[in-house]
């Protein structure tokens, strides 16, 4: 499977279902793709056919409104059908807002009240830990979603525990809903902040799906603490005028809006296609 | 008369280790209060299933719900005030709303914790976790109730809330009369037919006390120990409604949205013309102080009971 290709259509699904819902959060889904197709069609151990095995890899998406990113990709694996996505938000749906664990196959933790998604993977880390299981636990955060003072109090309990077990993505674009997060709630330095709370901290690439890969490669193998991947990602990323534009934070594309991301998307499928 | 007297707390942790040999996935959470919960009981006899969290509630609660995801009976304990109101998102998404098998269970409930005052003195945590879909809730009365609640609780699926006091309660139950007590079932301690008392936790020895009281007065009443306050035992409600013409509701919590409110709330839906009244505290906070003290000021004493049920049959 060509992931770049996997990845150009997870962000055709977003855009699809954000238009017919007609409520979401694009920029935030689609800068998260790439790293969710690295861990989903190549990192995780996981089987769409048993999602509550109890020994496969856990990945919770803390920063819940990018829900539509995680469908997308859930549904692309088999863990529902690809139908289910054109009812998201709508009244008799699996597909909440935001994620719930009970209802939807792949979910493992609700979340959507921003804060809670890495207490909750550390959980899941030290059951793995007590129950000597060989599983990952996956997490991802938004880089303005640790502003929540939770989020550090997980950190200190991560490491006090010396979870090597689990890995965070921070989802590092830059953006939350009133503005750039250093105006809002300044975060600089964000490598020196975790590799301080005693996080072995990777800094990559957030869009380039080999890079993810070869850096959960090695937190997999780091010992003794938690592993941060802080992603330099783009808000938007994939659609031009999305891109770094905090009004697309969660707002819906329009049908113009909607008809030229698709446009984009489509050109740049066809180009991967052509060089395969 | 001196009653024999023993501290819930203790019967709590006595029992996560009578539990802890039987149920190998039964774990236990406390945030720095290990000491006073009796958690540290646990610790000791099964440290690698016993996670220390650090003065950090919410976490604490998110935590529990991820360990729960794994197959865990998770207990999470510290003082009632910071196991509910300060993390009443972390319950209501990671537990409530996701049906997690997350058991709180809080001490230092009620105006009973005294002299810390009204910073520590939680009277809402009933309300605040009977709101919460899923949730259930409970308030033993005496330690072997206690045993026994937390005995279900890890038996039984579901999130579930359980608050006990600070201090040392008068044994109510014997340990052979409470085999039987189900969740959800109110308990008919003595009867009568002029008032029902239904009381819950600390308020239950009190509404013993006062039923002697109005015996001397001619007043026979029915004393109901409501141990569970939601799902409340709406049958014993209404068949109490019907027996007696009179009802106290009576609480060591505020009168909004605690058992006084779950128990009008049977009554109105359901046409009931027996007189009412709940006690409990006036919808407001109290102060530092000792215990007995704080129940005169506050209405929550034996002679407040029997005023007040006198009023009420008048």
């Amino acid at each position: 499977m060509n992931l770049d290709l996997m990845a150009v259509k997870i962000r055709k699904h977003i855009i699809e279902m954000l238009f017919r819902a007609k409520s979401g959060h694009p920029g935030g889904s689609l800068s998260a793709v790439d790293a969710l197709v690295a861990l989903y069609f190549s990192h995780m151990n996981h089987n769409p056919k048993k999602p509550k095995d109890p020994n496969r890899d856990r990945f919770i998406l803390s920063k819940g409104h990018a829900a539509p990113a995680l469908y997308a990709v859930l549904a692309e694996c088999g863990y529902f059908s690809v139908n289910e996505l054109k009812k998201l938000r709508e009244i008799n749906c699996m597909l909440q807002g935001h994620p719930v664990c009970k209802h939807t196959p792949g979910i493992e933790a609700s979340t959507g009240s921003l804060g809670h998604g890495l207490s909750f993977a550390n959980g899941a880390a030290l059951a793995g830990k007590l129950d000597k299981k060989d599983y990952n636990v996956y997490v991802m955060l938004g880089d303005g979603e640790t502003n929540e003072g939770q989020i550090w109090e997980a950190a200190s309990v991560a490491s006090h525990y010396k979870l090597d077990n689990l890995t965070a993505l921070l989802d590092r674009n830059f953006l939350q809903i009133d503005g750039h997060t250093e105006d809002v709630l300044k975060l600089e330095s964000v490598r020196e902040r975790w590799s301080s709370f005693g996080w072995n901290v990777l800094e990559i690439e957030g869009h380039n799906i080999k890079e993810i890969i070869s850096a959960l490669k090695e937190t997999d193998n780091h010992k003794n603490q938690p592993s941060m991947i802080i992603l330099d990602t783009v808000k938007g990323k994939g659609v031009s005028f999305m891109e770094n534009n905090v009004d697309f934070h969660g707002v819906p594309p329009n049908e113009l809006e909607y008809k030229l991301a698709m446009e984009e998307l489509n050109t740049l499928q066809r180009k991967l296609e052509a060089s395969l | 008369m001196i009653k024999q007297m023993e501290n819930p707390r203790n019967a709590y942790g006595e029992t996560l280790v009578k539990l802890g040999k039987k149920l190998k996935n039964l774990v236990v959470m406390d945030a720095d209060l290990s000491k006073s919960t009796k958690t540290i009981m646990f610790s000791k006899k099964y440290p690698e299933r016993f996670f220390e969290m650090g003065i950090a509630e919410a976490n604490m609660i998110s935590t529990a719900a991820g360990l729960a995801s794994c197959g865990k009976i998770v207990f999470a304990s510290t003082f009632a005030v910071f196991a509910t109101g300060r993390v009443y998102d972390q319950i209501r998404m990671d537990i409530a709303y996701s049906n997690a098998n997350v058991k709180i269970f809080a001490t230092h409930g009620g105006i009973s914790v005294g002299k810390d005052g009204a910073s520590h003195q939680m009277i809402e945590d009933i309300a605040l976790m009977r709101v919460l879909p899923n949730m259930m809730v409970f308030a033993p009365s005496d330690a072997n109730q206690t045993r026994k609640i937390v005995e279900n609780m890890a038996a039984e699926y579901g999130p579930m809330y359980a608050r006990v006091g600070r201090a040392d309660c008068p044994i109510i139950y014997d340990k052979k009369d409470i085999k039987d007590m189900k969740l959800g079932k109110g308990i008919i301690l003595e009867d009568g037919e002029d008032i029902s008392i239904i009381a819950c936790g600390t308020m239950v020895d009190q509404a013993i006390d006062a039923k002697k009281e109005l015996s001397k007065i001619g007043i026979k009443s029915r004393i109901i120990d409501m141990h569970t306050i939601k799902p409340i035992d709406k049958k014993l409600i209404l068949d109490s409604s019907r027996k007696t013409n009179a009802i106290i509701s009576i609480e060591e919590h505020s009168i909004v949205g605690g058992l006084g409110s779950a128990v009008s709330e049977i009554l109105s839906e359901n046409n009931c013309t027996c007189r009412f009244k709940r006690m409990g505290i006036q919808d407001m906070f109290c102060e530092s102080g000792d215990p007995k003290d704080l129940f005169k000021k506050y209405g929550l004493s034996v002679k407040h009971i029997v005023n007040t049920a006198k009023s009420l049959i008048k």
